[in-house]
């Protein structure tokens, strides 16, 4: 099961709004959040090489997540779940409606992408392992399953280089930039995916406690850098770097 | 008349009792430890506590096995003046930091000891463990925090650090926190604290809950041996991009860096094109850094690469391209061939102190 969210694309240069409410989000371009491409394309090479039956897409919000599911679907996921949702869900409420997902689905692994780059939370892979007690290999750049032995062996980026963890199955991954490509969807498999099935879900039938512990207050711009200038030699930079900001 | 005092007396109390209770700051730390000493960073998470509130007892949670876990608890009880108590945690199930016996200790330490607050630093120890851990406890954590407006009003990064969002934790006890280490800078320690130091006690682990404990096993950690300073704290970065070309001419950051008592970095290109290990990246999903000086070459100044390294107090960007948008926050900029300009550099800069 793959859990993917719709978020402003990464190219878009973003503007906050001029009430401090938020970041503009309409009328901008938006996309998977590229994390959960990567997730979404390792849990399609892991069902192709036999390993896994079925890939399972999974989006909360409101309708507009179904486009989304609608290109995992264009790039090979079986199936999708769209569960409905009108507000902002706070990361461990998005925890919690997945743990009924995966009661539901049973699947054997959980993938998600490490962070989402709206939010930047990095949260909700390690809750979800969590409330469902299974071990978890976070920020994963490679991931080798054992089907006969139920386990991953994952290979995470941390600070201090790349630690290698063995994870009984199920497990709960998430994903980081350098663990694969995620591949295009073709024409012919967006066509596909239009009949592809999607189930929604509302909160009210996963029977959830909606979170509501985390309050915005404001979003403000960050403090602007004093314009630099553009040197014309080697011997300026260094004098500037020395006499000017004191730095060498 | 008798009822309705009895029932006063009791509000009254009820009263003092929760105001009491709202205001009681206490904080646990999750520390990291390494070849017998706290990591530096870890010691961020302790300067933040004393931000939140002046009257803010801090205890600190190591967890490890054997003398290098006893030696770091010693040295954690007198290394910060916040510092009231250090809790052990001592067993072989925290040989390596893994998230799931933490997460698990970090439950049984706080339902034990009530703490208002939780905190770690923003490392991949504490990005980790703190969520898991937060879920068990049924809160919702603030992570990656730069500023602390109060007890539970944080500033944390968004989109990039493209804007920043005001958040206030409107939940029950524990608030927890993780801190960007580069937002809480830690003055040097100054030796042995006259007070003593903080009590060290050792961590009951007999009711540590073991379900989720031993479903995953460290196998290994590869890291590149090196003699540079730390990124995360270095006071200098040198940062090399996809227009070095490959790893061997990576060399020619390396020695500049050598040159300058300085800590070397690499954008996502680079670390992607194989030229250097990927605890080098600096960027969004990489490494935060906020050295005094930070010098890029051959880096074109992407978004995601700006968020890791734009809080630094001097950027210098050499880039053969002048509309490059890492001129954009360079504090000083050169449009040049960085194979030109580095060789210059490593001739004309002065030795290090």
């Amino acid at each position: 099961m793959v859990a993917v969210k719709r978020v402003v694309d990464y190219a878009v240069k973003i503007r906050v709004k001029p009430d401090k409410s938020g970041v503009e989000t309409q009328n901008v371009k938006m996309s998977m959040n590229p994390f959960c491409e990567i997730a979404l394309e390792e849990a399609l090479k892991i069902k192709e090489s036999g390993l896994a039956k079925e890939v399972v897409a999974v989006s909360m919000g409101p309708s507009n997540c179904v486009d989304t599911l609608r290109t995992g679907l264009a790039m090979g996921a079986d199936r999708a779940i769209h569960v409905e949702a009108s507000r902002d869900l706070v990361p461990l409420t998005v925890a919690k409606l997945l743990k009924k997902l995966v009661e539901i689905e049973n699947p054997g692994l959980l993938i998600l992408g490490k962070q989402a780059i709206d939010d930047d939370c990095n949260q909700t892979g390690q809750m979800i392992a969590g409330l469902l007690g299974w071990p978890q290999g976070t920020f994963a750049s490679k991931v080798v399953l054992d089907k006969e032995k139920q386990v991953a062996t994952v290979d995470r980026e941390v600070d201090g280089g790349l630690e290698t963890l063995c994870l009984d199955l199920p497990a709960v991954i998430t994903t980081d930039l350098r663990l694969n490509q995620p591949r295009y969807a073709t024409l012919p498999n967006i066509m596909k995916a239009k009949s592809k099935p999607i189930k929604k879900f509302t909160l009210e039938e996963l029977n959830v406690e909606i979170k509501s512990d985390l309050e915005v207050v404001q979003v403000t711009e960050p403090p602007k850098r004093k314009a630099g200038v553009i040197l014309s030699s080697v011997d300026e930079l260094i004098d500037k770097l020395k006499n000017e900001a004191h730095v060498i | 008349m008798a009822c309705r005092f009895i029932v006063q007396n009791l509000s009254k109390r009820h009263l003092l009792h929760s105001t009491f209770a709202s205001r009681s700051v206490s904080t646990l730390i999750l520390a990291e430890h390494e070849g017998g000493s706290i990591k530096a960073q870890s010691l961020s998470a302790v300067a933040a506590a004393s931000s939140i509130s002046e009257d803010n007892p801090v205890s600190l949670l190591l967890a490890g096995s054997g003398s290098s876990l006893q030696q770091a608890a010693e040295k954690a009880a007198t290394c910060h003046h916040s510092i009231s108590q250090v809790l052990v945690a001592d067993s072989d199930k925290f040989a390596h930091p893994l998230a799931e016996p933490w997460a698990k200790l970090i439950q049984l330490v706080q339902l034990k000891g009530g703490y208002s607050h939780v905190i770690a630093t923003s490392g991949s120890f504490g990005k980790n463990i703190l969520p898991r851990a937060a879920a068990l406890l049924d809160v919702s954590p603030v992570t990656d925090v730069v500023e602390i407006n109060g007890p539970h009003q944080f500033i944390r990064p968004i989109y990039a650090g493209n804007a920043l969002c005001t958040v206030r934790y409107t939940g029950a006890n524990p608030c927890m926190l993780s801190v960007r280490s580069t937002s809480f800078p830690v003055p040097p320690i100054s030796g042995d604290l006259k007070s003593g130091g903080a009590s060290i006690s050792e961590v009951d682990l007999s009711t540590l809950d073991e379900d989720s404990i031993g479903k995953s096993r460290f196998k290994k950690l590869s890291s590149e041996e090196t003699d540079r300073p730390d990124l995360g704290s270095a006071r200098v970065v040198v940062t090399g991009g996809r227009a070095l070309k490959s790893a061997e001419n990576f060399k020619m950051i390396e020695k500049l860096a050598e040159k300058l008592g300085a800590a070397v970095g690499a954008t996502r290109a680079a670390v992607d094109a194989g030229f250097v290990p990927n605890e080098l990246q600096v960027g969004q999903t990489g490494k935060i850094v906020a050295p005094e000086l930070y010098m890029a070459f051959g880096v074109s100044g992407a978004i995601q690469h700006l968020a890791g390294m734009k809080d630094s107090k001097v950027i210098v960007a050499v880039n053969k391209d002048a509309d490059a948008p890492i001129f954009q926050v360079a504090d000083y900029g050169l449009v040049g061939d960085l194979f030109e300009v580095i060789p210059e550099l490593l001739e004309k800069l002065p030795e290090k102190k």
